[in-house]
C-alpha cells in the first residue's frame, strides 16, 4: 500500500485528539492505582513506585458503595421499564390512529422533554410534600424522600423524549400489519403488544441504553427529592461521600471510576444502541 | 438506524400524503379509523393514551405552570396555600434591581451558552468531517471521542478536579507552574467559569460530533461528485454544498446546546456549590429549595426567567419538527 502524507497527518491529528480526550480518565485511573504514601511523598506528577488495586477495594467497602449501587438499581430498573411501557403506548396511539389531538399531544411531550428541570423542581418539591403514601411504600410517609417519587419524575420527564422517538419509529411500520391483526379479531391492545411492540425492538433497545445512562447519571432530581443520605442513588451520593469517606485523591479517583463503571460497561457493550438512540431522536433529556 | 436524526423531516415525510409513494394509504386511513373502532377498543386506547399523559402532565406541566403562578407570590413554604400572599411582579422587580447574584448568574449562563455554541460545535463538526470517510481505526477514534458522553456531569466535575488542583493537578504540572506560581483554576473567580466550561465542552463535543456524523452520512454523495466535477475544491464543496444540506442538524445542535447550557447545574454544584464565580440561574433556583433560604415565590420567579429564555428555542424547534406534520 502506498502511504499518502495527507492520511498520515490526519491519523496523527485524530490519534492525538483521542489521547487528549481520554487523558482526564487515564489520569484518574493512574491516580487511583497509586498508594497514598507514594503520592504523598512524590506528588501525583511522578512515576508510580508501584501500582495496586487497593484503593478500589477501600472505596468499595469504606463508602459502602454496594448499598448505593442497590439504591440506583431500585430506581433505574422500574423507571426504565415504566417509561418504555408508557411511552410506547402513547406512541402507538398517536402513530397508528388519526385523532385530532395527535400533534398537540406529541408537541406536549416533546416540549415537556425540553424544559429545564429547574422550572419543574420547586413546585414539584411542594407537590411531593403534599402527597401522602402508606408507610410500607415510604418511610417518610410522603412522596418526598421516597424512591417511588424519584421513579415517577424520571418516568414523567423522560417520557417526552421516548414518545417522540418511538412515534417516529412506529410511523415507519406499515399499516397493513395492524390491519391484518385487526381483521383476525385482535383488539387494539393485542395489536400493540403482539404486533407493533415486537417490531420496535431496535428502537426500544436503543432507548433503553440511553435512558439507563441518563437515569443513572441523574443528579438534580435525587439531590432535591431525596433527603436521607442513605437513600441517595450513587451519582448524587458521591457528593456526600467526598470528604467523609474518600479522604485522599487516590481514593476519590477510585470511587469516581467505580461510579462511572456501569455506564462505561454499557457504553462499551452497547455502543451501537447508544449512538443509534441519540441519532434516532436527537433531542436530549 | 443512524441518520434518522438529520432526516427527522424525512421520517415524518414518510406519512406525508404529499410524498410520492405513500399517497394512497393515508387517505383511506383517515376515514376508516375514526369510525370503525369498537367501544371496548376505544376505552383501551383512552387508557393507553390517558394514563401516560396524566403522569407527564401532573409531574412536568403542572409544576411548570405552578412555577409561573408562584412566581407572583411571596411564600416561604410554611403553612398551607391559604397563607400565600400575592405580590404581582414584585419578585421580578426585586430580582432585576436588588439581587446581587442575579446579573452575574445570567451573565454566566450566557457565557456558558456562547462557549458551548462555539467550541464543541466547531470541534465536533471538524471531527465529524474528518471521520466521515473510509478510514482505518475510524471506529476506534469515534469510540474514544464519544466516551466522555456517558459520564454524568457530576462525575466530570470530580474527574476534572484531579486535573485542576493547584499543586497536585495535571495541568499546572504540565505547564511547569505547580511549584513556582500555581494557578488556582477552580478557586479563582476570574477563571473558574472557563475551567469548568472546558470540562463541560469536553463532554459535549462527542455528542455534537455524533449528530453531525449522522447528518453527513445522509448527504447524497452525488451532490459532492457534481460539485467536484464543476471544479470545486474540498473546502468549497463543504461550505457551498455539504453545510447547507446540514441545516436540520444545525437546528438540532442549537436546541440541544441551548437546553444543555440552561440546565447546567451538576458540575458547578460539585465543584463549589455554584459560588464564587460559578453562579448560574439553576443554582439560584435550587438554593431556594435545598439551600439556606426557602423562598418559594422567589425561586419560582427565577425559574420562570429561565423558562422564558428557553421558550424561544423550544418553540423554534417544535416548529421545525412539526411543520411537515401539520400539513399532513
Amino acid at each position: 500500500m502506498k502511504i499518502r502524507p495527507g492520511r498520515v497527518v490526519l491519523h496523527v491529528f485524530l490519534a492525538t485528539t483521542c489521547l487528549v480526550t481520554l487523558a482526564p480518565l487515564l489520569w484518574a485511573l493512574y491516580a487511583s492505582l497509586r498508594t497514598y504514601d507514594d503520592t504523598n511523598r512524590n506528588g501525583y506528577f511522578s512515576w508510580a513506585e508501584n501500582l495496586t488495586l487497593e484503593n478500589f477495594g477501600n472505596a468499595w467497602t469504606q463508602a459502602d458503595l454496594p448499598h448505593y449501587y442497590l439504591n440506583t438499581l431500585l430506581i433505574t430498573v422500574p423507571a426504565l421499564v415504566l417509561v418504555l411501557l408508557l411511552s410506547s403506548m402513547v406512541a402507538y396511539g398517536v402513530s397508528r390512529f388519526s385523532f385530532k389531538f395527535n400533534i398537540a399531544l406529541l408537541m406536549l411531550f416533546t416540549a415537556g422533554n425540553l424544559l429545564p428541570q429547574q422550572v419543574v423542581v420547586t413546585p414539584l418539591y411542594r407537590l411531593y410534600l403534599l402527597i401522602e403514601l402508606p408507610d410500607w411504600m415510604s418511610e417518610s410517609g410522603l412522596l418526598l424522600d421516597s424512591q417511588l417519587g424519584l421513579v415517577l419524575i424520571h418516568v414523567a420527564f423522560q417520557s417526552g423524549f421516548c414518545v417522540f422517538v418511538l412515534s417516529n419509529y412506529m410511523k415507519t411500520i406499515p399499516h397493513e400489519l395492524g390491519e391484518a391483526a385487526r381483521v383476525d379479531g385482535a383488539g387494539v391492545f393485542r395489536q400493540y403488544w403482539q404486533v407493533i411492540l415486537p417490531l420496535c425492538r431496535p428502537a426500544l433497545a436503543a432507548l433503553a441504553t440511553l435512558e439507563f445512562t441518563w437515569i443513572y447519571n441523574d443528579f438534580l432530581w435525587a439531590l432535591v427529592l431525596i433527603q436521607t443520605g442513605d437513600k441517595m442513588p450513587i451519582t448524587s451520593a458521591l457528593q456526600n461521600l467526598k470528604g467523609t469517606f474518600f479522604t485522599d485523591n487516590n481514593l476519590m479517583a477510585a470511587g469516581s471510576l467505580l461510579v462511572a463503571l456501569p455506564t462505561l460497561v454499557v457504553f462499551f457493550v452497547l455502543q451501537r444502541q447508544f449512538v443509534g438512540g441519540l441519532t434516532l431522536g436527537s433531542t436530549k433529556g | 438506524m443512524s441518520g434518522v436524526t438529520v432526516v427527522q423531516d424525512k421520517a415524518f415525510g414518510g406519512t406525508d400524503p404529499g410524498g410520492a409513494a405513500a399517497s394512497p394509504p393515508p387517505r383511506r386511513r383517515t376515514r376508516r379509523r375514526a369510525t370503525a373502532l369498537p367501544s371496548g377498543d376505544k376505552l383501551v386506547l383512552a387508557l393507553m393514551l390517558g394514563v401516560p399523559s396524566l403522569v407527564h402532565v401532573l409531574f412536568v406541566w403542572v409544576p411548570s405552570l405552578g412555577s409561573v403562578a408562584l412566581s407572583f407570590s411571596s411564600w416561604d413554604g410554611i403553612g398551607g396555600f391559604e397563607d400565600i400572599e400575592w405580590v404581582g411582579f414584585q419578585n421580578y422587580v426585586d430580582i432585576f434591581t436588588r439581587y446581587p447574584r442575579f446579573w452575574p448568574a445570567l451573565q454566566h449562563n450566557l457565557i456558558w451558552l456562547a462557549f458551548l455554541l462555539v467550541v464543541p460545535t466547531v470541534a465536533g463538526l471538524l471531527l465529524a468531517v474528518l471521520l466521515d470517510r473510509q478510514l482505518r481505526f475510524g471506529r476506534l477514534y469515534q469510540s474514544a471521542l464519544y466516551l466522555p458522553m456517558v459520564l454524568s456531569l457530576a462525575l466530570v466535575g470530580f474527574i476534572w478536579q484531579l486535573i485542576y488542583q493547584p499543586e497536585q493537578g495535571l495541568l499546572n504540572n504540565l505547564l511547569g507552574t505547580a511549584e513556582t506560581n500555581p494557578t488556582n483554576w477552580l478557586g479563582d473567580p476570574d477563571i473558574n467559569l472557563y475551567a469548568v466550561l472546558v470540562a463541560a465542552a469536553w463532554r459535549h463535543t462527542g455528542y455534537i460530533m455524533l449528530l453531525y456524523l449522522a447528518g453527513l452520512k445522509s448527504v447524497d454523495p452525488a451532490l459532492k461528485e457534481a460539485a467536484a466535477l464543476d471544479g470545486a475544491n474540498a473546502f468549497q464543496t463543504f461550505t457551498r454544498v455539504t453545510f447547507p444540506v446540514l441545516k436540520p442538524v444545525n437546528i438540532v445542535v442549537l436546541v440541544v446546546t441551548v437546553i444543555e447550557a440552561l440546565r447546567a447545574f451538576d458540575i458547578v454544584y460539585v465543584v463549589n456549590k455554584g459560588r464564587n464565580g460559578l453562579e448560574l440561574l439553576s443554582v439560584l433556583v435550587t438554593d431556594n429549595i435545598i439551600g439556606e433560604s426557602s423562598r418559594i415565590g422567589w425561586g419560582s420567579a427565577l425559574a420562570v426567567i429561565l423558562l422564558l429564555i428557553s421558550l424561544g428555542f423550544i418553540i423554534t424547534y417544535l416548529f421545525q419538527v412539526f411543520r411537515k406534520e401539520e400539513r399532513a
